[in-house]
């Protein structure tokens, strides 16, 4: 127990004697948050709670919400930050209400920078797009990136600091700390460390050498329990160093993926996402494309996008790799285990084909794989000469990350022995998230002061002393590297909402040297750039998002021999595989209802995880879809639910981590199952060894899609390249296209001649990857509905993205296909509705009249492609403060018993129009973008005027592959499909 | 004793006095009997739940219902057809035999009518719930409004307004015209005052002159002449909604016919389930003889054997027009998630009723109440498989879903029969359930001239 | 004969329908014309005997239909095509197949509220007094009660003969009405 804080200061000290107005909200709010009804009242208020719908509302709760959302009207007036920043458009003094502002600044994941341009609404971000300088966006955005506006405005936040569990102030909070400053100043700090998310940030990282030198005997440890630690290791294995590779996938004609998820993980996976779609463009008469091999155990986006894919256990790769390596000949790597004899003869047709394409192929290692996979692979590259074509080299910037697994095993030692006494988290989760025999909650109450920075009080907050609110990164400033090293200097969109703090602001108190961030940054800017026009310099960097010539030198390192000389095969017939969650990654966005109800790419699962498994293994098992079954890995048990998985490797399970969280918030609490449980530090990843046995009864999974086979219809079309060559109109059907004559009703009112509003979705590049689904969800104001409506069929999303399954259960060919509202031109749902509420304008947009529609639902049986959604109860959350902040004004809120469904973002169009009209100039091609269209970092949804002959919509839709899902119906569909073409290769 | 076309419509030994004696009397008497009071008590319970029912949809939303994307239709639906149709039977009885100069049908054509006006109200409650924004259904009604805005005269849903309300208003008034003489009779039987006034202001001063019955003759022809067309559109256009649709299992020309005739086939299974316990209940026996029973008989079975017809062109048009949505939508009936409504519906509609072809069985009353409940489940059981079955399974795939009823569902569906069933034992009590006067004719014209009585 | 006598007329009570008849018929010859029957069911016989055998209905109910039909259809047209115009479905304005269905029910409405409102009027109902209803034994008129009555105002009426006239006739009783 500390003693240096005694109750009665701190009691002293609490709020309204200093600046009364963010304090008053604190502690009301607080009071409020911590009542059990106040809890109740919201979950009932929260869609996404949906067990407790039916819950009655007392009207005392009514009365206290409303006095919470007062305080924070009253405290949130205006929230623009203090400081002068830079709109990308134009400067904030001529900003004009209801015109939104842009702004670019940077999102860190991993450490890593996702550049992004924020619209902000009158002083609030609303929506947030990628910003197409940005090397490793170009304009793309993953659904992470998307959904932290969510994040930002999410009501769970912590919104004080908090000591014990009792609202405190940052200024006693400083009181406490400096004493324990003083007594590791003494010692050096040598019990002093400091555990921080992996960051590549400049400003902070000088800030970590300054304090390693002010703390000689300190350590900063930089932590994720999903970092790249395999990659950087596996880069020192290889060149002695840690090593970034920098992919050129346009360049590669052969792309051989050991297990890597490169499309859908990893920092750079939009640029590589783009540039992997553009090397299968098979549009204006291209007829090549390159071919993708993946070898995995349980199905991912990209495999599920790859010409071939082989279905393997995650621990053959390595041995797979090996076979491979020795087939092109690396010099001494010792022979893996046995193979199946598909799998060999893989081998051999992966390493013909890919020596057919020396220095146009490239073998990519999965950040889940271990270091010698990686080397192998970075060898084999060597020895195809990809090195410096498809693939070059620099060093990392999250170098300094590469060891934090192993120092947190030796912090959780020092604290073991009492080595610790001042332990500050700056950000992330530990106590959740580090391996389960890594017993740092254990040891916890060994140290003396543990103090923690997060946005929410989460499982770690709660075993430390103090909690202080961070501030997110839409409300920061900070600088953040690409993975190329170009660097972003990110701007707040917004003060605070909370008062929370950076990390350089965090640290700065550390280091006594109290600043805003904004001042640490610029400072630290000041010096670094050496700049004769600092302003200049500053203004530049913040208008364009990137600071230019920042990239770090790419250099060509040879790779070191014999790393690979002996090979140690994995125990155990049935493995266990763990995996970053595909929406909700390591746990960190449990508490983001978009993110939970978002269908994760392949098994279509919303709010919870599962054990993966073959239909092969479950037949064995005896399990169906949802029962429980108890997985006995290393003496530790968990109960799962199985999702059985076509395409999954036989004798593997795959789990993902990130649910079962106990302190996510009111969203992510109590959701999936904890896998960290089964995690240890010595197989992050994968292992042998698991008996899996039924355990009887079974567990309510929710998906969105539960019928994934065709039935033998045209929904999906689909051929090899060879077909397309021989037959480019392989998908056409007279049938899909009835001419405008084909009618009964020639006297019906005629469409606009100048301007038609048309969509084309190519589905040669659509990995599935759900990014639309959530710009769809956040321009467009779309209510999260909750795991019990989502089991009802009652999902609102408006693009969702259907997945089919052709072929063998073992390995099947894997579709994926975005279906929005297709604006027919013959629209069967507008006959139908009786009110009127439905119907089309003359640039045949098939419009939804919200205000008119009494909800008979007739429209939505019509509709044969069933895109229409549905208000079956009041799913808009119009009480909670923070929401009503974060929704796009262009949009209306949908109430319940309406219908509502894609209108091709009308008020994108709109918007466009009026500025056209104002000027008295045509409307630019590609200047109205979807919000589908924008996020999709391939790049396949073209949205513009198909009566303009020049537009790229409409010539998409003259390319041969062009067709009309359901068009036999006669209805005349806007949105149509460019068909898939697969590259494959004969011999396998 | 045997039915057959010689056998009497009315038991031998009645006179003018005796039979509206015996009709009226069961109004007018003192001492309700005791089964009266048990199941009016119990239908009035129903319908208390049926009331906390609707409070509790608006309350909360559609939402506490099943119905879901793609079924967007459910019970609400469902019900709304099946009493429309059960309402068709009155109507029927009333209009068309009367055209056709069926004398057996005037014993039970009151009876049947009233019948007709409740199901008609209760059919009328779901389309109105069944919107997303109840307090916003006035706007199906094209009214003037500041808005400027109309209905869109395209949609089904429109055309249902019309039919449905213009079939209630008819209904309504073909009933009271021929209610008006009866209680132009009760209002001279009733000795108590305020049943007195009761009955006379709603007899509104007839005195059964000749002049009276000639008009009132011709207004009764006019009326079962436009009621017949408007029970043949009533059914039609309430399969429209169904028909002008795209949905595979919907979109067919078949079903005006073969609704109308379903319409009928439960209607008439309604008024045998109705009419044989209160007939025993009230020993109408005397005025409601075999011979009506083993005539509505033979109507549901021919109107079965059409109804069964309609199944298999059905099940023959799939297979004839190829379509592969139309084959897929005929598979997942037969053997879908919800194969076995459709083959309990086969049962109830077809099968069982064959029993029917045995006069013994038709005579047995015990029988033929089983058989028109049977026929009841399945009629309703027809409408959940066009309306549900059809929709859980459509074009596209990955769309497909399934749809369980709630218990909110259940209680709205039961309460309805309460509801029902507390306005006809309401009517029982306050009523002349048999049309007295059509009953005195009835004897006039048996005792004169004995080819008179000829029916069926 | 006095033009407002206290007196509405006669009330003869017959037997049986058949009597009942004859006495009409025989009255008219006699040239009575202000005179009703009572039954307490329809008889055609009984309306041609006392006169009350034609009515106007039917036109009334043509007319009926056809203003609803007529008023159904230009609303339908007016809405979709002139006042409310709007693109659905790539249909055209004027949809005249699918206005069928409304104009129909408005047709059928039409007729229907003229025939029963018809049928109200042509038989002077709703009527709050009359006054054969003064003789207590009338009531029967409703259950097994056969009557003639003759008004007053009727150009043979003269008391004491048409009442000896109906005596003969063989009725079960004659009451002299009042107004």
């Amino acid at each position: 127990m500390n003693d240096t804080f005694e109750p009665s200061t701190n009691f002293k000290e609490l709020p309204i004697l200093k600046k009364p107005e963010e304090k008053v909200y604190w502690r009301s709010m607080d009071e409020l948050a911590d009542s059990a009804e106040f809890r109740t009242y919201l979950e009932t208020e929260f869609p996404s709670k949906h067990d407790t719908w039916l819950d009655p509302v007392s009207r005392r709760d009514f009365l206290k919400v409303m006095g919470a959302s007062l305080g924070l009207m009253m405290f949130t007036a205006c929230r623009r930050p203090l400081e002068k920043i830079f709109p990308v458009n134009e400067a904030p003094e001529n900003q004009i209400p209801g015109k939104p502002v842009f702004y670019a600044t940077a999102l860190a994941f991993g450490g890593l920078a996702q550049g992004v341009i924020v619209e902000t609404h009158e002083g609030r971000p609303t929506k947030i797009e990628g910003n197409p300088a940005h090397p490793d966006s170009l304009g793309a955005t993953d659904v992470f990136t998307q959904a932290a506006i969510l994040d930002m405005y999410d009501p769970d936040r912590s919104q004080s600091v908090v000591h014990r569990g009792v609202v405190s102030s940052l200024d006693s909070f400083v009181r406490a700390l400096t004493p324990e400053l003083a007594v590791q100043k003494q010692t050096q700090g040598a019990s002093f460390r400091i555990v921080s998310e992996v960051t590549s940030s400049p400003s902070l990282l000088a800030q970590r050498a300054a304090f390693l030198k002010a703390y000689p005997k300190a350590q900063w440890i930089q932590y994720e329990p999903l970092g790249r630690y395999n990659a950087l290791q596996g880069a020192k294995l290889a060149f002695g160093d840690f090593l970034e590779a920098r992919l050129n996938v346009e360049k590669a004609d052969v792309i051989v993926s050991l297990d890597s998820n490169f499309l859908d993980e990893g920092p750079a996976k939009l640029r590589y996402a783009r540039e992997f779609a553009a090397g299968r463009q098979l549009t204006d008469g291209r007829t090549t494309m390159n071919r993708l091999y993946v070898v995995e155990p349980c199905p991912s986006i990209t495999g599920s996008t790859a010409d071939h894919r082989l279905a393997l256990r995650a621990s053959d790769i390595e041995s797979f790799a090996r076979e491979l390596a020795r087939a092109l000949n690396v010099s001494d790597v010792a022979a893996g285990g046995a193979l199946s004899p598909e799998a060999r003869k893989w081998v051999n047709v992966v390493a013909a084909d890919l020596s057919r394409s020396r220095g146009s192929s490239l073998i990519v290692a999965g950040d889940e794989q271990p270091p010698v996979v990686h080397a192998l692979a970075h060898a084999m590259n060597q020895a195809l000469g990809n090195a410096g074509r498809t693939v070059s080299y620099a060093s990392s910037p999250v170098a300094e990350s590469a060891t934090g697994w192993q120092d947190m095993q030796q912090l959780v030692k020092d604290m073991e022995e009492k080595r610790v006494d001042l332990l500050l988290f700056v950000g992330g989760n530990p106590i959740y998230d580090l391996p389960v025999d890594v017993e740092l909650a254990r040891y916890m109450n060994r140290v003396q002061f543990v103090a923690r920075l997060g946005l929410h009080e989460n499982e770690t907050s709660n075993l430390s002393h103090w909690h202080v609110p961070q501030a997110h990164a839409l409300e920061s400033w900070n600088d953040v590297r690409a993975l190329d090293g170009t660097i972003t200097i990110a701007q707040p969109m917004i003060e605070p909402l909370y008062g929370g703090k950076t990390p350089q602001e965090f640290i700065a108190l550390v280091l006594e040297n109290a600043h805003s961030a904004h001042d640490l940054l610029k400072d630290y800017w000041k010096k670094e750039s050496r700049v004769a026009l600092f302003d200049s310099f500053w203004q530049q960097s913040l208008h364009d998002g990137i600071v230019s010539h920042t990239a770090l030198a790419t250099h060509q390192p040879n790779v070191r021999s014999g790393f690979a000389k002996e090979f140690s095969a994995i125990k155990g017939d049935v493995e266990i595989v763990f995996r970053p969650d595909p929406t909700i990654w390591d746990g960190r966005f449990a508490n983001n209802a978009w993110l939970q109800e978002l269908p994760k790419p392949i098994s279509k699962l919303t709010w919870d995880n599962a054990a993966y498994l073959s239909p092969a293994m479950a037949k064995r098992l005896n399990v169906e879809n949802g029962d429980l079954v108890s997985l006995n890995y290393k003496g530790r048990t968990l109960d799962v639910p199985v999702w059985i998985t076509p395409g999954h490797a036989d004798q593997s399970l795959s789990i993902t981590l990130g649910y079962g969280r106990t302190k996510a918030g009111r969203v992510g609490d109590q959701h999936g199952f904890n896998a960290y449980m089964l995690r240890t530090s010595d197989a992050p990843y994968f292992d042998g060894g698991l008996t899996v046995t039924k355990k009887g009864g079974s567990y309510k999974l929710v998906a969105t899609q539960t019928h994934h086979s065709m039935e033998g219809r045209e929904i999906v079309r689909a051929a090899t390249l060879a077909e397309y060559k021989s037959d480019p109109k392989f998908s056409y059907r007279k049938t899909d296209w009835p001419e405008e004559s084909e009618t009964l009703y020639d006297t019906a009112p005629k469409l606009d001649e100048e301007t038609g509003w048309g969509l084309t979705i190519d589905m040669n590049g659509c990995t599935g990857c759900n990014a639309c689904i959530i710009a769809c969800q956040s321009e467009n104001n779309i209510s999260t509905v909750g795991k019990d409506q989502v089991s009802r069929g009652r999902e609102m999303h408006w693009i969702r993205v259907d997945n089919y399954f052709e072929g063998s259960t073992d390995n099947p060919e894997m579709l994926h296909q975005p279906v929005t509202c297709m604006h027919c031109e013959n629209a069967p749902c507008e006959p139908v509705c009786p009110v009127g509420a439905t119907s089309h304008t003359a640039e045949g947009l098939n419009q939804m009249v919200y205000n008119r529609c009494v909800g008979t639902r007739y429209c939505s049986n019509n509709c044969p492609y069933k895109v229409r959604r549905y208000n079956f109860f009041q799913y808009a959350d119009d009480s909670t403060e923070q929401f009503k902040f974060m929704r796009n004004p262009d949009v209306t809120v949908r109430s319940r018993g309406v219908m509502e469904k894609c209108t091709y973002c009308v008020q994108r169009i709109q918007e466009v129009k009026i500025e056209a009209m104002k000027t008295d100039r045509e409307i630019k091609d590609g200047e109205i973008m979807t919000a589908c269209q924008s996020a999709c970092p391939t790049r396949v949804i073209t949205f513009g005027n198909i009566r303009d002959k020049k537009s790229r919509v409409a010539q998409l839709k003259n390319e041969p592959r062009n067709y009309a899902m359901l068009g036999d119906l006669g209805v005349r569909p806007r949105t149509t499909y460019l068909a898939k073409v697969r590259n494959v290769n004969p011999e396998i | 004793m045997a039915a057959s076309p010689q056998a009497p419509l009315l038991e031998p030994g009645q006179t003018y006095g005796s039979v509206t004696d015996k009709i009226s009397g069961i109004v007018l008497t003192k001492n309700t009997p005791i089964t009266w009071f048990i199941i009016f008590t119990c239908a009035f319970a129903l319908l208390m739940m049926m009331l906390g029912s609707i409070s509790w949809l608006l309350i909360k939303g559609i939402g506490v219902w099943g119905v879901n994307i793609p079924v967007g239709w459910g019970f609400a639906i469902v019900n709304f057809v099946w009493w429309i149709g059960i309402g068709h039977a009155g109507t029927l009885i009333s209009a068309i035999l009367f055209l056709l100069h069926q004398t057996w049908r005037n014993s039970i054509n009151r009876f049947a009518e009233a019948m007709t006006l409740f199901a008609v109200a209760c059919a009328g409650l779901f389309p109105l719930l069944h919107v997303g924004r109840p307090w916003r259904a006035y706007w199906l009604f094209p009214y003037p409004n500041t808005m400027s805005m109309w209905p869109q005269f395209r949609s089904p849903l429109m055309w249902d307004v019309f039919a449905v309300s213009t079939y209630a208003t008819v209904s309504a008034l073909f009933w009271f015209v021929g209610l008006v003489p009866d209680v132009a009779a009760m209002r001279d039987r009733a000795k108590n005052p305020i049943a007195q006034r009761f009955y006379g202001i709603l007899a509104m001063g007839w005195r059964n002159s000749a002049k009276h019955w000639n008009v009132h003759d011709t207004a009764s022809l006019l009326l079962a002449g436009l009621a017949t067309p408007l029970v043949l559109s009533v059914h039609s256009v309430v399969s429209f909604d169904f028909a002008i649709s795209i949905v595979p299992g919907w979109h067919t020309t078949i079903f005006p016919p073969y609704f109308v005739a379903g319409a009928i086939y439960s209607g008439f299974a309604m008024v045998l389930t109705l009419m044989i316990p209160f007939r025993k209940l009230y020993h109408m026996e005397a005025l409601i003889t075999e011979r009506h029973i083993d005539n509505m008989a033979k109507v549901m079975l021919a109107t079965g054997l059409m109804v069964a017809y309609g199944y298999l062109m059905e099940a023959i048009l799939c297979w004839y027009n190829g379509s592969q949505y139309e084959v897929g939508m005929f598979f997942s009936r037969i053997k879908g998630p919800y194969w076995p409504a459709y083959w309990a519906l086969i049962l109830c509609n077809i099968v069982i009723p064959q029993v029917l072809w045995w006069k013994k069985n038709r005579l047995n009353t015990l029988v033929l109440w089983g058989v028109s409940i049977v026929v009841n489940i399945g009629m309703w059981l027809e409408r959940f498989v066009i309306v549900v079955i059809s929709l859980h399974r459509d074009f596209v795939p990955s769309s497909w879903g399934i749809y369980h009823p709630t218990f909110w569902d259940l209680s709205l569906f039961i309460g309805t029969m309460g509801f029902f069933l507390t306005l006809l034992f309401l009517f029982i009590r306050f009523i002349p359930a048999i049309s007295i006067f059509e009953t005195r004719h009835l004897l006039h014209e048996s005792e004169h001239h004995k080819d008179g009585v000829h029916g069926s | 004969m006095v033009p407002d006598s206290p007196l509405y007329g006669l009330l003869a009570e017959f037997k049986g329908l058949d009597q009942l008849i004859q006495a009409s018929e025989k009255m008219r010859e006699k040239g009575y014309r202000r005179m009703d029957a009572y039954s307490p069911f329809p008889s055609e016989d009984l309306n041609e005997a006392i006169g009350h055998h034609t009515n106007p209905l039917a036109k009334f109910v043509f007319c009926g239909g056809l203003i609803g039909v007529i008023s159904g259809f230009s609303m339908e047209y007016f809405a979709s095509v002139i006042h409310y115009p709007w693109r659905i479905g790539g249909k055209p304005l004027n949809s005249w197949p699918a206005f069928i269905p409304i104009a129909y029910e408005c047709m059928i409405l039409g007729a229907a509220l003229t025939a029963v409102f018809g049928m109200f009027i042509l038989n002077g109902l709703p009527m709050h007094y009359h006054p054969v209803f003064n003789i207590p034994e009338f009531e029967k008129a409703s259950k097994d009660g056969f009557f003639l009555s003759i008004e007053a105002q009727d150009k043979q009426f003269n008391l004491a003969e048409t009442k000896a006239f109906l005596q003969s006739l063989g009725p079960v009783a004659v009451h002299e009405v009042p107004q």
